[in-house]
């Protein structure tokens, strides 16, 4: 997070992350995300190797797919969402009664 | 000491487990705390008005002005609280866990009323539930890896995640029945895990056993008032030492896992918990950019399917089909059944 943008769309702060060497801009109060020129193909592209890769083949090398786990992406089981470009788009379950129970009890 | 949200009881109780028998509310507990546990405040808060934080089998938490006191679950081991009541009240977690306050009179940090084990603790102010994206996720993380920083204090039980998994499991098996697919999916990602993830067998011997929390959430976590400007972690502490043990750190940044492996959590949450638990050096992790999944893979399914089973007995109790967010972790667990490794890999 070198550079501190504002959101275009309610002015709140855009904070950088880094998915997969691209670079997105995500609004901290409205959540929306920004992509520079480019970046939206790069994550297709990302997106078209992740789903060749589906279902891994246990132990075959995979060279042009990102990593399988908790760093970056999912792990093989995790949910389909993951891994590509909704990434960062927040809580679809916000306000859910659920959704509290799930993250706050044990 | 979670928020005050309902959590569920098992008709059954198995032997060994924490009592989830139903219990009325108000509990015997709360009404031991509004009188007996008066004289375990202090003077300042005697007269104070209850709040009722959480009434629940696992515990008791009564909120007097400017202290909670709990009333610790039927059955508790006394030996072992002490050991977790002299870990969180040390010097070298001063600022991670929230310390309990000496008793008055006794100046112990545990008191017995009407045979159940009572503590007295701070009021902090809980992460609001209604806005997960406002928690403090980066605290959270620098949190755990201080705790886990911190040796092992002698006389603290072995780490109770794999336990916790065999006991969502045989309350699922008590409330059979109910959702028979979404039972034989729980059972069958439960199946791929190592037996000793499962409270099956004994776990390996770790090789560097940490200071382990045990039941990390976002309940778990409050902000005290009045931290000093100076404060690590801007007065935020984790609470509830209950399942405080020794073994492996993994299992603390399991569930956080679990919500994102099961698309509960987004990735910008997770990354900043998982980027503040780096910094703040979190032990759990292997160092430099490797992909945590190698260590969190195990404790991350087995949370899925801890939190799976809980759903579904849940669901049960409260007779209605499992929710939208119940349904992410049931998906989870049939997605586990399918693609992850034989049991002993």
């Amino acid at each position: 997070m070198s550079e501190m943008y504002q959101c275009p769309k309610c002015r709140g702060t855009m904070r950088t992350y880094d998915r997969h060497g691209v670079h997105i801009e995500q609004c901290d109060n409205c959540r929306g995300v920004f992509l520079d020129y480019g970046e939206l193909e790069s994550l297709t592209a990302m997106e078209a190797r992740w789903s060749q890769q589906a279902p891994p083949p246990p132990a075959a090398p995979m060279p042009p797919a990102p990593p399988a786990g908790y760093g970056h992406a999912a792990p093989a089981w995790g949910a389909p969402h993951h891994g590509g470009h909704h990434g960062g788009h927040g809580y679809g379950h916000h306000g859910h009664k659920g959704f509290a129970h799930m993250l706050f009890s044990s | 000491m979670d928020l005050p949200a309902p959590d569920p009881p098992a008709a059954d109780p198995p032997p060994g487990a924490r009592p989830r028998a139903d219990a009325p509310h108000p509990s015997r507990a709360d009404a031991l705390l509004r009188s007996a546990g008066r004289a375990l405040l202090p003077p300042a808060d005697r007269d104070a008005v209850p709040q009722v934080l959480a009434d629940r089998p696992d515990g008791t938490v009564l909120r007097f002005g400017a202290t909670v006191l709990k009333a610790h679950a039927p059955g508790t081991v006394r030996a072992a609280l002490e050991a977790r009541l002299d870990a969180a009240a040390g010097p070298a977690l001063r600022t991670v866990l929230l310390p309990p306050l000496p008793v008055p009179v006794s100046g112990r940090f545990l008191a017995e009323a009407g045979g159940l084990l009572v503590t007295a603790w701070p009021a902090g102010r809980p992460v609001a539930p209604d806005a997960p994206e406002l928690a403090p996720w980066e605290q959270a993380g620098a949190l755990a890896a201080r705790l886990h920083a911190v040796p092992p204090p002698p006389g603290l039980p072995p780490m109770g995640g794999p336990a916790k998994v065999a006991a969502a499991l045989r309350r699922l098996d008590a409330a059979a029945g109910t959702h028979p697919a979404g039972a034989a999916a729980v059972r069958a990602a439960c199946a791929t895990l190592p037996a000793w993830a499962r409270g099956a067998a004994e776990p390996p011997a770790h090789p560097a056993p940490r200071l382990v929390h045990g039941d990390l959430h976002l309940g778990q976590l409050v902000r005290l008032p009045g931290a000093p400007p100076g404060d690590p972690h801007r007065g935020w502490r984790l609470i509830d030492v209950d399942d405080l043990g020794r073994g492996d750190p993994a299992w603390d940044l399991a569930r956080p896992a679990a919500w994102y492996a099961a698309g509960l959590l987004p990735p910008g949450p997770w990354q900043r918990f998982l980027a503040a638990y780096r910094g703040a050096g979190g032990p759990a992790l292997p160092d430099g950019p490797a992909d945590p999944g190698e260590v969190l893979e195990v404790p991350a399914r087995a949370l899925v399917v801890q939190l799976a089973a809980l759903a579904l007995v849940r669901a049960a109790r409260e007779g209605r089909e499992p929710d939208e967010v119940e349904r992410l972790v049931l998906d989870a667990c049939a997605r586990i059944a399918g693609t992850a490794p034989a049991p002993g890999q």
